[in-house]
């Protein structure tokens, strides 16, 4: 269970990991800056198991990895967003953080609200009213690399190739 | 038969491909430049594999070269260590990396280009899938040769008419994209065609291509054609013979059609790029910095828009006017031409090639509570420095017209004829 962490549409790669602190490939630095100007006080509350949640195109902008790595650290176990910018969510499976897309769930989920989720089945419950949302469901091979836990596990037992394997 | 993206899809893999089918498929180049490559390598290092194929990695250091700080000549550092020990052959100092990919001649109908960098999809203004990836997917393609792709939907845009004069494709652009949205199509491909495209100069048709990005969608494309063609062999180190790849009774998702004769210059106003509206609505804004350039509008027929607006006179003596060519290229012609001198003489300060205030790293970037006006295609918060400045797009004209007055000005009050 963790509690949501609520955005607003268009949240940027820029507003989640500015230009300026995107230098460092230091996981742990990323995590230091991350939201600091849209959420200054993100950072230093979130708890392990929080969820971000996004509203439409959630990581919009540039191509940088930085912004997903900087959410994955900062101990936030998945993202929930109406929809996603399209390298972000790639970004997002390629290291094995889960992106769920649910409009209904982000339309019902307040800042701070209680809610669980399962990222294989895409079942979100959101604890503070007992409703619980279906998120759009990940495609079979999107699904092989987060159980992986990202696409590096997946290429250190696998060749690429299996991920087509039905 | 197909979209422009499914005949592209179709030729990699020697059968019909089809919108929504996931595909595995070989890429011809993996573009990276000094802020993914770090990255990259981190996890290509973790992958634990050989490289597996050198000479389709290119690498380019452009976003803030010269390093502007110790952190920045690390990265750069990381990198051309990296290319001596794995022997890579195409490395770039060379400006923007989307403009040297270009020039060098990596792009050419059908090609598949990947990049660490959103604006790859500028590469299908010559009939190329270019599309933006993060570093782990660069690493992969590094380790592997592959990358998977869902062949996305296709949205067709078919622009007609001639604009009037002082309205140029960036113009139309952002008009396009104040009308349908920065999210209008993520996951989609954009086709861009009709009169105005086919009477459009290659150099124009790169915007449109470019700033597809600002509409989230995957690629942009223009079929290739005589212009394509004699631009890659005139301006490119391309060499044919190229395919002309076009559209065969394809099925689009949604056909958008727009006549642009009646449009004025349009601006996008902080804080999101669909924010657009006619530059006459915010005209007498003051300004503290024109930015000139970017892989949007930092090529040479854009220096020479803007040379032509500032020759004989003074830009406004308290604002910061940067122009910045997109590439060395660009920059030697400009010099050889005497655009430069021109610039110079009118107040301007010339940067070498690169992303220079692009990024907002270096090389421009503003300070709490400024205005800036540029040519860039993005205007996020922060994305030029500080987040308490205001960011606004417009064509190279407008910036012109904008540099002189020192106050956000529609061009046509101050064009020649
Ligand atoms: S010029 Fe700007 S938009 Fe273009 S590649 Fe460089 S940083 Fe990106």
């Amino acid at each position: 269970m963790g509690r949501a962490w609520k955005f607003g549409d268009h949240v940027s790669t820029d507003e989640i990991i500015p230009g300026r602190f995107n230098i460092t490939t230091d996981p742990q630095e990323l995590a230091k800056h991350v939201f600091c100007e849209v959420r200054p006080e993100y950072a230093e509350r979130v708890r392990p198991g929080d969820i971000v949640v996004g509203g439409q195109n959630f990581g919009c902008g540039s191509s940088r990895e930085h912004a997903v790595i900087a959410i994955r650290n900062s101990g936030a176990q998945c993202i929930i967003a109406a929809s996603f910018a399209r390298i972000f969510f790639r970004n997002a499976i390629n290291i094995g953080l889960p992106v769920l897309e649910c409009p209904e769930a982000v339309a019902g989920i307040h800042d701070g609200d209680e809610v669980e989720v399962n990222p294989a089945t895409g079942v979100i419950y959101h604890v503070t009213t007992g409703k619980m949302f279906q998120a759009r469901p990940l495609p079979p091979f999107v699904l092989k690399i987060v159980s992986a836990g990202g696409i590096v596990n997946f290429l250190r037992e696998h060749d690429l190739e299996e991920l087509m394997h039905p | 038969m197909g979209t422009l993206i499914e005949e592209i899809f179709s030729r990699k893999i020697g059968r019909h491909a089809y919108a929504g089918e996931i595909l595995l498929v070989d890429v011809d180049y993996i573009m990276s430049h000094d802020n993914t490559t770090p990255l990259a390598i981190q996890t290509f290092q973790e992958i634990g594999r050989p490289i597996y194929d050198r000479s389709r990695i290119v690498l380019h250091l452009d976003h803030a070269y010269p390093a502007p700080n110790v952190q920045v000549a690390e990265n750069h550092r990381r990198i051309l260590d990296f290319v001596r020990q794995q022997r890579l052959p195409h490395l770039f100092i060379r400006g923007v990396c989307h403009q040297v990919m270009l020039e060098e001649g990596f792009v050419v109908p059908g090609a598949i280009i990947v990049g660490a960098d959103s604006h790859s999809n500028m590469y299908g203004a010559v009939g190329a899938f270019g599309t933006g990836l993060g570093s782990t997917d660069i690493a992969v393609a590094w380790a592997t040769g592959k990358c998977w792709f869902k062949v996305p939907e296709t949205i067709r845009i078919e622009l007609y008419g001639q604009p009037p004069p002082g309205v140029y494709a960036k113009d139309v652009m952002l008009d396009l994209i104040g009308r349908l949205g920065m999210d209008s199509a993520i996951y989609r491909a954009v086709e861009f065609g009709g009169a105005y495209i086919d009477n459009l100069p290659v150099h124009e048709r790169l915007v449109f291509t470019n700033m597809s990005t600002e509409m989230g969608a995957k690629c942009g494309l223009v079929a290739p054609d005589d212009r394509t063609i004699a631009y890659l062999e005139s301006e490119t180190a391309a060499r044919g013979p190229f395919e002309r790849i076009r559209p065969i009774r394809p099925r689009y998702e949604r056909v958008i059609e727009i006549e642009v004769s009646t449009l004025s210059p349009r601006i996008a106003c902080p804080p999101d790029v669909d924010n657009v509206k006619p530059v006459k609505e915010v005209e007498g804004l003051e300004v503290h910095e024109v930015y000139i350039g970017t892989c949007t509008n930092g090529r040479y027929e854009d220096l020479e828009i803007v040379a032509r607006i500032l020759e004989g006179r003074r830009v406004h003596p308290l604002v910061r006017v940067i122009v910045t060519p997109a590439s060395q290229r660009i920059y030697t012609k400009a010099l050889r031409n005497g655009l430069i001198e021109i610039l110079i003489n009118a107040g301007c300060t010339v940067t070498n090639p690169g992303c220079g205030a692009c990024v907002g790293r270096h090389g421009g970037v503003l300070a709490p509570g400024e205005r800036a006006l540029t040519t860039m295609n993005r205007n996020f918060v922060g994305r030029m420095g500080s987040p308490l400045a205001e960011i606004y797009l417009a064509s190279p004209a407008t910036a012109a017209a904008t540099a002189l007055t020192g106050r956000i000005t529609d061009p046509r009050r101050i064009m020649r004829g």
